[in-house]
Protein backbone atom coordinates (compact mmCIF):
# COMPACT_ATOMS: atom_id res chain seq x y z
CA UNK A 1 0.00 0.00 0.00
CA UNK A 2 2.50 2.14 0.97
CA UNK A 3 4.70 1.07 -2.15
CA UNK A 4 1.79 1.87 -4.21
CA UNK A 5 1.60 5.38 -3.24
CA UNK A 6 5.61 5.81 -2.99
CA UNK A 7 5.73 4.35 -6.72
CA UNK A 8 2.74 6.74 -8.07
CA UNK A 9 4.31 9.58 -6.50
CA UNK A 10 7.47 8.93 -8.14
CA UNK A 11 6.39 8.45 -11.43
CA UNK A 12 4.15 11.89 -11.15
CA UNK A 13 7.46 13.72 -10.47
CA UNK A 14 9.42 11.81 -13.17
CA UNK A 15 6.57 13.13 -15.63
CA UNK A 16 6.70 16.61 -14.41
CA UNK A 17 10.53 16.43 -14.67
CA UNK A 18 9.87 15.17 -18.59
CA UNK A 19 7.16 18.22 -19.34
CA UNK A 20 9.72 20.44 -18.29
CA UNK A 21 12.75 19.33 -20.31
CA UNK A 22 9.89 19.48 -23.07
CA UNK A 23 9.10 22.86 -22.65
CA UNK A 24 12.97 23.40 -22.32
CA UNK A 25 13.73 21.80 -25.81
CA UNK A 26 10.77 23.26 -27.29
CA UNK A 27 12.25 26.62 -26.37
CA UNK A 28 15.47 26.13 -27.61
CA UNK A 29 15.35 26.56 -31.11
CA UNK A 30 14.50 30.33 -30.96
CA UNK A 31 17.45 31.24 -28.88
CA UNK A 32 19.32 29.94 -32.23
CA UNK A 33 20.56 32.43 -34.49
CA UNK A 34 19.98 31.23 -38.03
CA UNK A 35 23.49 29.87 -39.77
CA UNK A 36 23.22 32.19 -42.90
CA UNK A 37 26.41 34.43 -42.08
CA UNK A 38 28.65 31.38 -43.56
CA UNK A 39 27.83 33.54 -46.90
CA UNK A 40 30.37 35.72 -46.00
CA UNK A 41 29.56 37.83 -49.49
CA UNK A 42 26.06 38.83 -48.81
CA UNK A 43 25.87 42.41 -47.56
CA UNK A 44 23.77 41.18 -44.27
CA UNK A 45 24.35 44.68 -42.88
CA UNK A 46 23.69 46.75 -45.41
CA UNK A 47 20.09 44.92 -45.70
CA UNK A 48 19.21 45.70 -41.92
CA UNK A 49 19.88 49.21 -42.17
CA UNK A 50 16.42 51.87 -41.57
CA UNK A 51 17.32 54.71 -43.28
CA UNK A 52 19.53 54.84 -47.14
CA UNK A 53 22.58 56.64 -45.87
CA UNK A 54 23.36 53.94 -43.21
CA UNK A 55 22.44 51.41 -46.09
CA UNK A 56 24.98 53.07 -48.60
CA UNK A 57 27.35 53.18 -45.68
CA UNK A 58 27.38 49.87 -45.22
CA UNK A 59 27.08 48.72 -48.88
CA UNK A 60 29.98 50.44 -50.12
CA UNK A 61 31.73 52.58 -47.20
CA UNK A 62 31.19 56.15 -48.99
CA UNK A 63 28.29 58.90 -49.98
CA UNK A 64 26.74 59.15 -53.16
CA UNK A 65 26.41 62.08 -54.65
CA UNK A 66 23.22 63.38 -57.17
CA UNK A 67 23.82 62.88 -60.81
CA UNK A 68 22.27 63.35 -64.09
CA UNK A 69 23.97 60.86 -65.54
CA UNK A 70 21.68 58.28 -63.94
CA UNK A 71 18.69 57.67 -65.65
CA UNK A 72 15.87 55.68 -63.80
CA UNK A 73 12.38 54.93 -65.14
CA UNK A 74 9.74 54.62 -62.65
CA UNK A 75 5.99 55.24 -62.42
CA UNK A 76 4.74 57.98 -61.25
CA UNK A 77 2.08 55.91 -59.14
CA UNK A 78 1.73 52.57 -58.76
CA UNK A 79 -1.05 51.38 -58.65
CA UNK A 80 0.28 48.12 -56.99
CA UNK A 81 2.83 48.53 -54.22
CA UNK A 82 3.56 44.87 -54.51
CA UNK A 83 5.22 45.29 -57.93
CA UNK A 84 6.61 48.31 -59.09
CA UNK A 85 8.89 48.26 -62.71
CA UNK A 86 11.87 50.15 -61.77
CA UNK A 87 14.46 50.10 -64.57
CA UNK A 88 17.87 51.98 -64.52
CA UNK A 89 20.14 53.14 -67.52
CA UNK A 90 23.61 55.13 -66.85
CA UNK A 91 26.03 57.22 -69.44
CA UNK A 92 28.79 56.52 -66.56
CA UNK A 93 31.79 54.53 -67.60
CA UNK A 94 33.39 52.01 -65.44
CA UNK A 95 30.08 51.10 -63.52
CA UNK A 96 30.71 48.11 -61.36
CA UNK A 97 27.53 48.38 -58.69
CA UNK A 98 24.18 49.37 -59.24
CA UNK A 99 21.60 49.60 -56.14
CA UNK A 100 17.88 49.82 -55.85
CA UNK A 101 17.13 51.76 -52.13
CA UNK A 102 13.32 52.86 -50.99
CA UNK A 103 13.48 55.00 -48.29
CA UNK A 104 9.76 54.51 -46.57
CA UNK A 105 10.42 50.66 -46.72
CA UNK A 106 10.91 48.91 -43.23
CA UNK A 107 13.97 47.51 -45.04
CA UNK A 108 15.71 50.31 -47.55
CA UNK A 109 17.72 48.69 -49.41
CA UNK A 110 16.09 46.56 -51.80
CA UNK A 111 18.82 44.92 -54.48
CA UNK A 112 21.92 45.37 -54.78
CA UNK A 113 23.82 44.49 -58.92
CA UNK A 114 27.62 43.51 -59.47
CA UNK A 115 28.26 44.85 -62.89
CA UNK A 116 30.89 43.12 -63.98
CA UNK A 117 33.29 44.37 -67.10
CA UNK A 118 31.70 43.42 -70.27
CA UNK A 119 28.36 44.02 -68.50
CA UNK A 120 25.84 46.95 -69.79
CA UNK A 121 25.01 49.46 -66.94
CA UNK A 122 20.94 48.95 -67.30
CA UNK A 123 19.00 47.04 -64.94
CA UNK A 124 15.57 46.63 -64.68
CA UNK A 125 13.44 44.80 -61.98
CA UNK A 126 10.00 45.10 -60.31
CA UNK A 127 10.53 45.88 -56.34
CA UNK A 128 7.67 46.50 -53.62
CA UNK A 129 6.93 49.63 -52.06
CA UNK A 130 5.42 49.72 -48.36
CA UNK A 131 3.56 53.13 -48.98
CA UNK A 132 4.62 56.08 -50.95
CA UNK A 133 8.73 57.20 -51.27
CA UNK A 134 11.52 58.28 -52.79
CA UNK A 135 13.12 55.50 -54.74
CA UNK A 136 17.11 55.74 -54.94
CA UNK A 137 19.36 54.56 -57.29
CA UNK A 138 22.93 54.28 -56.47
CA UNK A 139 25.46 53.51 -59.07
CA UNK A 140 28.92 53.16 -58.33
CA UNK A 141 31.36 53.93 -61.53
CA UNK A 142 35.12 54.07 -61.13
CA UNK A 143 35.01 53.64 -57.47
CA UNK A 144 32.43 56.83 -57.26
CA UNK A 145 29.30 57.03 -55.87
CA UNK A 146 26.33 58.63 -57.86
CA UNK A 147 22.75 58.34 -57.36
CA UNK A 148 19.16 59.62 -58.73
CA UNK A 149 15.84 59.65 -56.87
CA UNK A 150 12.60 60.09 -57.58
CA UNK A 151 8.96 59.86 -55.62
CA UNK A 152 6.65 57.18 -56.55
CA UNK A 153 3.10 57.30 -55.26
CA UNK A 154 2.12 53.84 -54.26
CA UNK A 155 -2.45 54.00 -53.61
CA UNK A 156 -1.87 50.34 -52.61
CA UNK A 157 1.27 49.07 -50.44
CA UNK A 158 3.22 45.99 -51.09
CA UNK A 159 3.13 45.26 -47.17
CA UNK A 160 0.53 44.53 -44.54
CA UNK A 161 -2.17 43.93 -47.27
CA UNK B 1 10.22 19.54 -60.41
CA UNK B 2 10.11 21.85 -62.87
CA UNK B 3 12.85 24.64 -62.71
CA UNK B 4 11.75 27.87 -60.72
CA UNK B 5 13.69 29.72 -63.12
CA UNK B 6 12.39 30.71 -66.68
CA UNK B 7 15.06 32.44 -68.45
CA UNK B 8 15.63 34.00 -72.08
CA UNK B 9 18.85 35.09 -73.71
CA UNK B 10 18.28 36.92 -76.63
CA UNK B 11 22.12 37.60 -78.90
CA UNK B 12 21.59 40.46 -81.33
CA UNK B 13 25.60 39.73 -82.15
CA UNK B 14 27.21 42.60 -80.63
CA UNK B 15 25.20 41.77 -76.87
CA UNK B 16 23.16 39.34 -75.23
CA UNK B 17 20.06 40.49 -73.82
CA UNK B 18 18.88 38.33 -70.88
CA UNK B 19 15.55 38.21 -69.17
CA UNK B 20 14.83 35.84 -66.03
CA UNK B 21 11.42 35.00 -64.11
CA UNK B 22 11.94 33.14 -61.16
CA UNK B 23 9.22 31.49 -58.83
CA UNK B 24 9.97 32.71 -55.31
CA UNK B 25 7.08 33.73 -52.51
CA UNK B 26 10.11 36.48 -51.54
CA UNK B 27 8.37 37.08 -48.68
CA UNK B 28 10.16 39.98 -46.30
CA UNK B 29 8.89 39.12 -42.64
CA UNK B 30 6.66 42.37 -42.34
CA UNK B 31 3.60 40.82 -43.96
CA UNK B 32 0.97 39.38 -41.78
CA UNK B 33 -1.39 36.88 -42.95
CA UNK B 34 -5.09 36.04 -42.74
CA UNK B 35 -4.68 34.80 -38.46
CA UNK B 36 -2.95 38.22 -38.47
CA UNK B 37 0.26 35.83 -37.42
CA UNK B 38 3.60 37.24 -39.44
CA UNK B 39 4.42 35.01 -42.34
CA UNK B 40 8.42 34.53 -41.40
CA UNK B 41 11.21 35.99 -44.03
CA UNK B 42 11.56 33.66 -47.34
CA UNK B 43 13.01 35.32 -49.89
CA UNK B 44 16.24 34.96 -52.42
CA UNK B 45 19.30 36.39 -51.37
CA UNK B 46 21.68 35.86 -54.09
CA UNK B 47 21.04 35.44 -57.81
CA UNK B 48 24.30 34.77 -60.43
CA UNK B 49 24.56 34.74 -64.21
CA UNK B 50 27.23 33.03 -65.32
CA UNK B 51 28.28 32.60 -69.17
CA UNK B 52 31.70 30.32 -69.98
CA UNK B 53 32.44 29.83 -66.52
CA UNK B 54 32.53 33.69 -66.24
CA UNK B 55 30.01 35.65 -63.77
CA UNK B 56 28.07 38.49 -66.05
CA UNK B 57 25.82 39.36 -63.55
CA UNK B 58 24.64 38.81 -60.02
CA UNK B 59 22.25 39.65 -57.70
CA UNK B 60 21.92 40.54 -53.85
CA UNK B 61 18.32 40.68 -53.09
CA UNK B 62 16.26 41.29 -50.18
CA UNK B 63 12.45 41.02 -48.92
CA UNK B 64 11.54 44.52 -51.12
CA UNK B 65 12.11 42.40 -54.11
CA UNK B 66 8.28 41.31 -55.69
CA UNK B 67 7.28 37.89 -55.71
CA UNK B 68 8.35 36.14 -58.13
CA UNK B 69 11.06 38.31 -58.97
CA UNK B 70 12.01 39.79 -62.87
CA UNK B 71 15.25 40.93 -64.02
CA UNK B 72 16.95 42.24 -67.16
CA UNK B 73 20.28 43.12 -68.08
CA UNK B 74 22.66 43.00 -70.99
CA UNK B 75 26.37 41.47 -71.42
CA UNK B 76 28.44 42.15 -74.34
CA UNK B 77 29.28 39.08 -76.20
CA UNK B 78 27.48 35.87 -75.94
CA UNK B 79 26.80 33.66 -79.00
CA UNK B 80 23.64 31.97 -80.27
CA UNK B 81 23.88 28.55 -78.94
CA UNK B 82 25.89 28.87 -76.02
CA UNK B 83 25.04 28.28 -72.41
CA UNK B 84 23.91 30.77 -70.07
CA UNK B 85 24.12 29.47 -66.26
CA UNK B 86 22.01 30.92 -63.83
CA UNK B 87 21.41 30.15 -60.08
CA UNK B 88 19.93 31.54 -56.83
CA UNK B 89 19.86 30.39 -53.19
CA UNK B 90 17.77 31.98 -50.33
CA UNK B 91 17.64 32.96 -46.39
CA UNK B 92 16.30 29.13 -45.57
CA UNK B 93 19.61 27.83 -47.87
CA UNK B 94 17.17 26.64 -50.86
CA UNK B 95 18.79 26.85 -54.53
CA UNK B 96 17.63 26.47 -57.77
CA UNK B 97 20.04 26.75 -60.79
CA UNK B 98 19.28 25.97 -64.67
CA UNK B 99 21.32 26.66 -68.05
CA UNK B 100 19.72 27.70 -71.22
CA UNK B 101 20.59 28.26 -74.51
CA UNK B 102 21.25 31.67 -75.89
CA UNK B 103 18.91 32.27 -78.72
Amino acid sequence: MTDVGFTATRRLILQGAGAVALVGLGNFPFGLTPALAANDKYPEEAFKAKSEADAIKALYGKTAEPSDKVKMDAPEIAENGAVVPISVTTTLADVTSISFLVSENPVVLVASYKIPAGTLPNVANRIKMAKTSNVIVVVEAGGKLYSANKEVKVTVGGCGG
Amino acid sequence: MASTIRVRATSSGETTEVQALIQHPMDSGFVKDAKGEIIPPHFIQQLTFEYNGKNVFSADWGGGVSKDPYVKFTFKGGKKGDDLKISWIDNKGQSDATTTKIQ
